[in-house]
This record gives structure tokens, C-alpha cells and sequence, in this order.
């Protein structure tokens, strides 16, 4: 058959196993520092406030491109100057001969957006092709911003409640805990650095809650099962030993996982360049509170120590018969 | 677990199978795919307007005006009404959402509420137990006053009416543009989403859905011009109307109830007229409204009526003679590219309200192009450096695990084929990034087999713990990344959900590629190698 003549080779095991790293050690350096890291999130997020996009704060955004040559950004700024259309952001977009122009909100309500769009147009047609148009008014703006904090704000509680059902309550408060952490640490890197927060930096935040939730899944799951295996070992010893264990697989997919994104951010195109900084922001902080926030904290609340099938069927019976009264 | 049935692995390999037909039209043009034999599916995903350029609006009725116009309708009748049953009343009026009608003789109310009771209309359905009426008749608090009141749910149902009158009016107005398919569906209660795949140029869509098109022919007043009303009184019934031309009167002083309306027109077309050379629009009545327009200009030789068009005069001439063959002709300050709109849009019927675009995403078709290149090409490169990692990390098995992601990539195009989703821009990277979760699964499995052939155990039941003990955790980890992409999905709206989509079909497919293919393949290979002699494992 085929599989002859597939090469018979092992892999390299890069990862020296019996290193033990002690995480456990520095957990109450790392939760203080995550602890300052979420409060300067929260603070930045306050003050410089996000740098929301036209899906959120409403507005108009025209991607033109030359019909030859390189654009001529500072003329283009006069002329659209010119207009008094308010602030008008002129950048270029990727190539020399691809801009980006922003107008901010119209006064005047949802009908005064389209005329300001159209004179754009209309100033900048002898010289540029339109390549995209997106305008939002105040209406849809201030509902993509309310469904777009629900949706994050759902994601967590579903997870949370998923985690709830298949461990304890102290995984989901350590999860919930994580997650909660790399939503806001990734707004406030997008604070912080003024990057445009809009529609696809949401569903960024929600795929990374989703990863990161995998991660913090996959080492309570080993925690669960040395509990099972060690009735004895000390706690931190135990969430120490399952944080080592499956730290291979936490570098290595992640490490796939960066990979694919460093090709989409660098040749996946402008348009989706954002969401694709998000994500790659957002595998790494996932990453780094499912190591040093999700299993640590489980050092501070405590677990149950039970896991014998016995105690798990007894468990299970008190549940259905609270659930049937 | 490495041992599979027969039928097992038929059905595995069948499911493969069907994965690859379905999926194979969309790695051909549509010009090859159309050549094909019949048997074979030639279905291919649908682009997404971000990839393939388009137009999306969201339009917003409204709303003020369609309650307005109710008003205004509701007094009309309610006029009517008392008129025909002799009940005497000093006036009827609008008072912010209700009507005041104020009778002349206080002792009349009840007969006049039971007359008021016939502008109700009902609503709901009587079956469902849901009935009411539109609109609520009642004593007024002052004595010799009823009060009409348009309720909430005959509000609701009015806008509701309203939005789907106009998504017709829409589709036959858009119908005239002449190019593909577009869909035009309803969401929430009061607004039209309105999508059109490559479209190039959005002016003339949103010039064409952007009026009312409600055209009118008026009376004018015979002796009072609009200046004298405006210092004196303007005489009941009348109403003043701003002129739309530079030159004639800036304003006109017109019987508010119209003579004919649009709804009588038979046919409008573009047209010029032979003396001016203007552009005009030639226009002809159905029978109804041949007979009023006939009827009316027989009574009013020699004197002026007025065309209004959304509520501005286009045009007051002088009626020379009656016009009796139901057709004429409009003239305004038209060119050719607004008499030809007008024309589509007086075939097309008017609007019920006026429409406002509340938020556009237009895409050219050379940025989709482009956006279709770049993440082909982001899409190339992130996966062959995810082969190349996965066959660095785990060998044999490592090859394996791609053949898995291959297995994985073409299922979720498949599923996507079939549940016919489409393909956007976020919808690729969503895909991509299945592709390193779906890796994910083969990590843990792999890590695991290594782990447990550390701990000594034997080759085959090393592989067979590997993958045991790692399912638990793969299906944990897959489906919270389902609940999260669900709630994307729920909660989304246009790119989002086509990133969701894409993501929770590449969940579902991974623990049959990643997993179950993966183990069948390692099951082939096991058997394959010479009876026990499988000294190392190749991971």
C-alpha cells in the first residue's frame, strides 16, 4: 500500500521536558502585575478613551485610489480642506497610490452623511477611482457599539458558564478572571497605541476569548486529571506540574497559531491589517493568562480534592435533584 | 481505537469523498465549472460583496412622516364621515398624535362616536386573539369633543405595512437599473437593507431610491395668489406649496386635496417636448383616473392647475381645453438622466415615506479583486509554514496531521458549499485560523502519545492512550470555542457573521479530520509495518 513509501522520521521533541519551571513561585508577582496591567487598561480606556472607527463613532471613510501615479496627499488635503466638511483625515493606505479619507459625524443627522460622502466624490473623481465607501450614521453607530459590548460580554458568560459545567465554580472564576483580562489588556494596547477599535476588532476579541478559553481549558483539564492521579500532592505543586505538562503544547500551538497570523497580518491585505493586530496581540496575552492567571488562582481559592468516580457520581446526583426541585 | 470496521472505514473515506465533489467548483472558474458534465455539482460559493464589490445600504424610514400622513388621512375621513351623517362640528384638528374634532352641538357626541368608529380599522388577527383596532374613538375630556387616537399596534402595523409597500416599490424601481441579481429583505420594524453585487456606480441606485416620487395634480385657487393668503388667511381646505423652477412664483396656493395622483398613472416615460426641446415626461392615466382628470379639467377651462412632485409644483399651466384622453405631458427643469429616473420612478409607484440611507459599506470591484489575491496568497503562505511546522514537530505523524488539515480545509468549504454561506473577507481569515485551531488537535493528541511513551509504555498502546486521553480535552476545548462563535453569529452583523460562520463550521469539521482521519490514516500505517516490529513511533 501507500503508506510504504511515506518516510518513516520522528519529530524534534524541541522541548526539554523535565525542566519544571517553578510558575507557581512567581504567582503572586505575576497576578499583581496582571492586576496593574488590567487597572492601567481600564485607566487608559477612560482617559485617551479607544480610537473607535466609523462602525462605532458614526462617520463616513473613502478608500480612493490614483488613476496613475502616486497619490498626492498634501493637494488632496487642500482640496478636501476646501470643503468644509469639518476634520477630514487623509492617510495613505498600504501603497503609495491608495488613501484613506475619513470625515467625521455630519451634523445634522443621518441625512446630512450621504451629501459630505458625495462631495468627496465629487472633488476627487478627476483624479482618483473610488475604491470603497462606508458611511454610518448616528443611529447604526450607537447600535454597532451596544451589540458589539453585549456580544463580548456574552461570549465571556458563555464560556464561563461551559467551564462552570464541566469543572468547578473556581476554574470558571479563574477563567472568567483571564478572560476578562485579555479583553481589557488588548483595549488598552488599542488605547494605548491609538489602533482604530471597530467592528472586526470585536469579533478579534471574541476569537481570542475563544483561544485563550482553549488554552485555560486544556490545562484545567490536565489539572483535573492529576487531582485524580495525586490525591496527595500539595496544591501548587499539583497546578505547577499540569501548567509544565502541557506546556509544550501551549508553545507549540500557539507558535502555529502566530505563524498563521503573521502571514495573514503581512499579506493578508489592508483591509483586514487590524483585525489581524488584534489577533496576534491577543494570542499572546491569552496565552499568558491561561499560564499565569487561570491555574494560579486556583492556588488561592482551593479545589476540591475528591475526583474518585464515587465522589463525582454523588456530586452529580445533588445536582439533578436540586435542578428537579 | 485504532481498530476500524469495514463499514467504518468506507464511511469515513465516502464522506471524504463527497467532501471533495462538493467542494471541487470552487477551485475552478465558473466558465470550467459550467462546462462540466451534468452529474457533477457545480455549485460554488457565493463571494461576499467585500470580495466580489457591491453595493449595501441600510435604509430607515421615516417614521414622522408616515405618522404624519396618517393624521392627515384620519382627518380627511373623520371629515367625510361626520359630513354624511349631518353631525355639525366647528373643526377638526391635529393635535400633536391625536385629533381633536370639536361638535357643534355638545349632545351630538355619542351618535358622532359611533360614526368616528368607522375610520377604525382592524388589526391582528382574531383567531390569534391579538385583534384590535388601529385606531381608539373616545370622549374627549371638554364637553362636545371626541378624541381620535392612532394606537401603538395600528401604529406598529401602519409602519410595518408601510416598509413592506416600499420594499416593492424598491425592487420594481431597482429592477430598472438592469444589472444582477440584488436582494432586498426588511430588518427590524422600519428598515430595508438593500444589497447589490457589482454594482460600479452607487449614485444612480441611491438617486433612484432616494425620492418619494408622490406626484399630484392640484387645483390651484382661482383668485388668491399665495402672497395675499400669507398676509390675510389661507382659505380651509388650502394649503401653501413652494415652487420648484426659478422662474414663476416662488410659492403656489393649492387645494390640498389633490384632483389624481400618481397612483392612477398607466405608464410615464421619458420623452421631449417638440416646440422647446426640453426634456419632459410624456404620461398616461389608467381609466380611473382618465375620468377624474377629465371630468375636472371639463370644469376648469382657463384656469390654472398645478403637477407637484413630492410636495413641490413642477408646473402650474393653464387648462386650454378638457383633456380627455387621459395622457399628458410634464415639464420641469429635467435633463435626460432625471426625466428617464423620473419616469422609472413614476412606473414604479411612490414611496410611502422617505427613505434615508442610515449606513452604506460600498466596495469596489478592484479591491475585491485585490482582497481575493491577498488572501490567497496569506492563505498559501500561513499554511504551508503551519505544514511545515507540524511535520518538523511530529515527523511521520506529522504528515499525517496535514493530510488531516487538507481533509479539514476541503470539508469546511464543502459544508459552506452546501448550507450556502458566503464567502467574505473575514470569512478567509476565519478559515485560516480554523486551520491552526484544527492543528491544535493534533498538537495535544501528538504531545500526549509522546507522554504517554515516555511513562513506557508500548508503542501501540501509547498511540491508542494519546488519543483517548486527548479527546476529552480536544472536545472541551472545540466547544467553547463553539460557544463563543455562536454567540458571534447571534449577536453580529455582516462581517462578523460571516467570520462565525466560517469558524464553527471548521470546529464541527476538525474533530472528524483532525481526529477521525487522522487515527484511520495512523491505523493504515500501523499495518503497514512489518508484525511487530514497531520499534519507534514516528512522532
Amino acid at each position: 500500500m501507500l503508506m510504504k513509501y511515506i518516510p518513516v522520521f520522528k519529530g524534534f521533541d524541541f522541548f526539554p521536558h523535565d525542566l519544571n519551571l517553578p510558575f507557581m513561585r512567581f504567582k503572586g508577582q505575576a497576578l499583581i502585575a496582571s492586576i496593574v496591567a488590567m487597572a492601567v487598561s481600564i485607566a487608559l480606556c477612560m482617559t485617551l478613551g479607544l480610537n473607535y472607527g466609523v462602525d462605532f463613532k458614526g462617520g463616513s471613510l473613502i478608500e480612493l485610489q490614483t488613476k496613475s501615479g502616486n497619490a498626492d496627499i498634501s493637494s488632496l488635503r487642500e482640496k478636501l480642506n476646501a470643503l468644509g466638511l469639518g476634520n477630514v483625515q487623509i492617510q495613505e493606505f498600504g501603497t503609495p497610490n491608495d488613501v484613506l479619507v475619513r470625515l467625521e459625524e455630519q451634523p445634522g443627522g443621518e441625512s446630512a452623511q450621504q451629501p459630505a460622502v458625495q462631495k468627496v466624490i465629487d472633488a476627487t473623481s478627476a483624479d482618483y477611482v473610488q475604491r470603497r465607501v462606508e458611511v454610518v450614521g448616528p443611529a447604526v453607530s450607537s447600535e454597532l457599539r451596544m451589540t458589539g459590548f453585549i456580544a463580548v460580554a456574552a461570549g465571556i458568560l458563555a464560556i464561563v458558564a461551559y467551564v462552570w459545567f464541566r469543572f468547578e465554580w473556581q476554574f470558571a472564576l479563574g477563567a472568567v478572571v483571564a478572560l476578562t483580562h485579555d479583553v481589557l489588556l488588548t483595549a488598552g494596547i488599542f488605547s494605548f497605541f491609538r489602533l482604530e477599535f471597530d467592528l472586526s476588532t470585536v469579533a478579534a476579541l471574541l476569537t481570542i476569548l475563544g483561544y485563550s478559553v482553549n488554552d485555560t481549558v486544556v490545562v484545567s483539564d490536565r489539572i483535573r486529571e492529576n487531582l485524580r492521579k495525586f490525591k496527595k500532592m500539595e496544591l501548587n505543586q499539583l497546578l505547577n506540574l499540569s501548567i509544565n505538562e502541557t506546556l509544550s503544547r501551549t508553545i507549540l500551538t500557539g507558535v502555529t497559531a502566530i505563524a498563521v497570523l503573521i502571514s495573514l497580518y503581512i499579506f493578508g491585505g489592508e483591509v483586514i491589517r487590524s483585525f489581524n493586530l488584534a489577533m496576534l496581540l491577543g494570542v499572546v496575552i491569552g496565552t499568558y493568562s491561561s499560564i499565569f492567571i487561570a491555574a494560579p488562582l486556583l492556588g488561592y481559592l482551593g479545589v476540591k480534592r475528591d475526583w474518585s468516580d464515587a465522589a463525582a457520581k454523588a456530586v452529580a446526583e445533588t445536582k439533578t435533584s436540586r435542578a428537579k426541585a | 481505537m485504532l481498530q476500524f470496521t469495514r463499514t467504518k472505514i468506507i464511511l469515513i473515506l465516502l464522506t471524504c469523498l463527497a467532501g471533495f465533489a462538493v467542494a471541487m467548483p470552487n477551485f475552478f472558474s465558473k466558465e470550467t465549472v459550467a462546462s462540466w458534465p451534468s452529474f457533477v455539482p457545480k455549485k460554488q460559493l457565493p463571494l461576499g460583496l467585500d470580495l466580489q464589490g457591491g453595493a449595501h445600504l441600510l435604509l430607515a424610514m421615516d417614521q414622522d412622516e408616515i405618522k404624519k400622513d396618517w393624521m392627515n388621512n384620519l382627518r380627511d375621513e373623520s371629515r367625510k364621515v361626520l359630513r354624511d351623517a349631518k353631525i355639525g362640528f366647528t373643526g377638526i384638528g391635529i393635535q400633536g398624535s391625536q385629533l381633536i374634532v370639536k361638535l357643534a352641538k355638545p349632545e351630538e357626541r355619542d351618535a358622532a362616536i359611533k360614526q368616528l368608529d368607522k375610520v377604525r380599522q382592524p388589526i391582528g388577527s382574531a383567531v390569534l386573539g391579538t385583534g384590535g383596532y388601529d385606531v381608539e374613538v373616545a370622549a374627549g375630556t371638554d364637553p362636545g369633543t371626541v378624541i381620535v387616537k392612532p394606537t401603538e399596534a395600528g401604529l406598529r402595523a401602519r409602519i410595518s405595512n408601510a416598509a413592506a409597500a416600499s420594499i416593492e416599490t424598491i425592487n420594481r424601481r431597482v429592477n430598472n437599473l438592469g444589472t444582477s441579481e440584488s436582494t432586498i429583505v426588511r430588518q427590524g420594524t422600519d428598515r430595508i437593507l438593500v444589497q447589490f453585487p457589482g454594482l460600479k456606480d452607487t449614485k444612480e441606485l441611491k438617486a433612484l431610491i432616494g425620492e418619494t416620487a408622490k406626484l399630484t395634480f392640484h387645483e390651484v385657487h382661482p383668485s388668491l395668489s399665495a402672497e395675499e393668503a400669507k398676509q390675510t388667511t389661507i382659505p380651509a381646505g388650502y394649503k401653501i406649496y413652494p415652487g420648484d423652477k426659478s422662474e414663476g412664483p416662488s410659492e403656489y396656493l393649492l387645494r390640498e386635496q389633490p384632483v389624481v395622483q400618481g397612483d392612477d398613472l398607466a405608464d410615464a416615460q421619458p420623452g421631449f417636448d417638440n416646440r422647446t426641446n426640453e426634456a419632459v415626461i410624456n404620461f398616461r392615466f389608467n381609466q380611473s383616473g382618465a375620468r377624474k382628470f377629465g371630468n375636472f379639467t371639463k370644469d376648469n377651462v382657463g384656469k390654472p392647475f398645478a403637477i407637484v412632485l413630492d410636495n413641490k409644483v413642477l408646473s402650474a399651466p393653464v387648462i386650454r381645453e378638457p383633456i380627455l384622453g387621459g395622457s399628458g405631458q410634464i415639464s420641469g427643469s429635467f435633463d435626460i438622466d432625471s426625466s428617464n429616473r423620473l419616469a422609472v420612478q413614476l412606473r414604479s409607484g411612490s414611496l410611502p415615506a422617505k427613505l434615508t440611507i442610515v449606513e452604506e459599506r460600498t466596495v469596489g470591484p478592484s479591491l475585491g479583486a485585490d482582497s481575493i489575491a491577498d488572501g490567497k496568497r496569506a492563505g498559501i503562505i500561513g499554511g504551508i509554514a503551519v505544514v511545515i511546522l507540524t511535520v518538523l514537530a511530529y515527523g511521520t505523524f506529522g504528515i499525517f496531521a496535514c493530510v488531516g488539515l487538507v481533509v479539514h480545509l476541503i470539508l469546511t468549504l464543502a459544508l459552506m458549499t452546501l448550507i450556502g454561506s458566503t464567502l467574505t473577507l473575514p470569512g478567509i481569515a476565519g478559515l485560516v485560523l480554523g486551520v491552526a485551531m484544527a492543528v491544535d488537535a493534533n498538537v495535544l493528541i501528538y504531545e500526549r502519545i509522546r507522554e504517554e511513551l515516555r511513562a513506557g509504555k508500548t508503542a501501540i498502546s501509547g498511540i491508542d492512550a494519546g488519543f483517548q486521553r486527548a479527546f476529552v480535552t480536544i472536545a472541551d476545548s472545540q466547544l467553547t470555542t463553539l460557544a463563543c462563535a455562536i454567540i458571534m453569529f447571534w449577536l453580529g452583523s455582516g462581517p462578523i457573521r460571516g467570520f462565525a460562520v466560517t469558524l464553527t463550521i471548521g470546529i464541527l469539521t476538525s474533530i472528524f479530520a483532525s481526529v477521525t482521519v487522522v487515527r484511520l490514516l495512523i491505523s493504515f500505517w500501523l499495518k503497514a509495518q512489518p508484525k511487530g516490529r514497531i520499534q519507534t513511533v514516528p512522532v
